[in-house]
């Protein structure tokens, strides 16, 4: 599935997306995974709780499901307006 | 944005009351130099829908708009716009807070200040998320 990275989220990894192969089967599935792949991400995802999560451009929680997902976004909480 | 304001108000002859809000760049202590604002293409334009058209069915409304701009801006820059459109003021004030209030932490936006010290991204507030227990 494609996953993508925004703000210091993608600067503390150091790409903006990746396509990532995974049998996880919810968000918090592939945050394990990615932890545990190097430092850079380990201290991306160190703290959830800082962490917002979007499925296929719909903002979800970390124990969503990924099933049939195409499209996995990592992000800090949002500061528009 | 004066000509958004212009074009809105054009497309709702009914509507008697018009609300539009418009949020600038602030400067900061220090002096900012730039804002980058970082946004999720094809996610921003969802978010951004949805949010105008919880706004229409949580309001009488008969239109309502949002603009969020991104990219590098400089201080006194215009950020973004609202608009909304209604037959009395209530509905239009509500609506407008109702949006901004949305699009400050539901919409897939990330600000970073660029000052002469170096880049910080603007940490989201504990104010902005209690903000959307009101609706």
């Amino acid at each position: 599935m494609n996953v993508l990275y925004f703000a210091w989220v993608r600067e503390r990894i150091g790409i903006p997306r990746e396509e990532v192969n995974t049998e996880a089967a919810t968000v918090m599935d592939l945050v394990e995974e990615l932890r545990l792949r190097e430092d850079r991400y380990a201290a991306a995802f160190a703290d959830i709780a800082a962490l917002r999560v979007a499925l296929d451009q719909e903002l979800t929680t970390f124990d969503a499901s990924l099933s049939g997902v195409r499209e996995v976004a990592f992000f800090p909480p949002m500061t528009g307006g | 944005m004066g000509a958004q304001s212009t074009t809105f108000a054009d497309g709702v002859r009914e509507a008697g009351a018009i609300v539009t809000f418009s949020g600038r760049v602030r400067d900061v202590p220090g002096g900012l130099d730039v804002m980058e604002i970082e946004h999720y293409p094809g996610m921003t334009e969802r978010a951004l829908t949805q949010i105008a058209t919880d706004a229409m069915a949580r309001w009488s409304l008969e239109d309502a708009l949002v603009i969020h701009r991104h990219g590098r801006l400089a201080k006194g820059d215009l950020i973004m716009m609202v608009a909304t459109a209604a037959r009395h003021r209530k509905d239009a004030f509500e609506a407008a807070e109702f949006l901004m209030d949305y699009l400050k932490s539901r919409a897939p936006f990330w600000k970073r200040e660029i000052t002469a010290d170096g880049a910080d991204w603007v940490a989201a507030t504990d104010a902005d998320e209690d903000a959307l227990k009101r609706w």
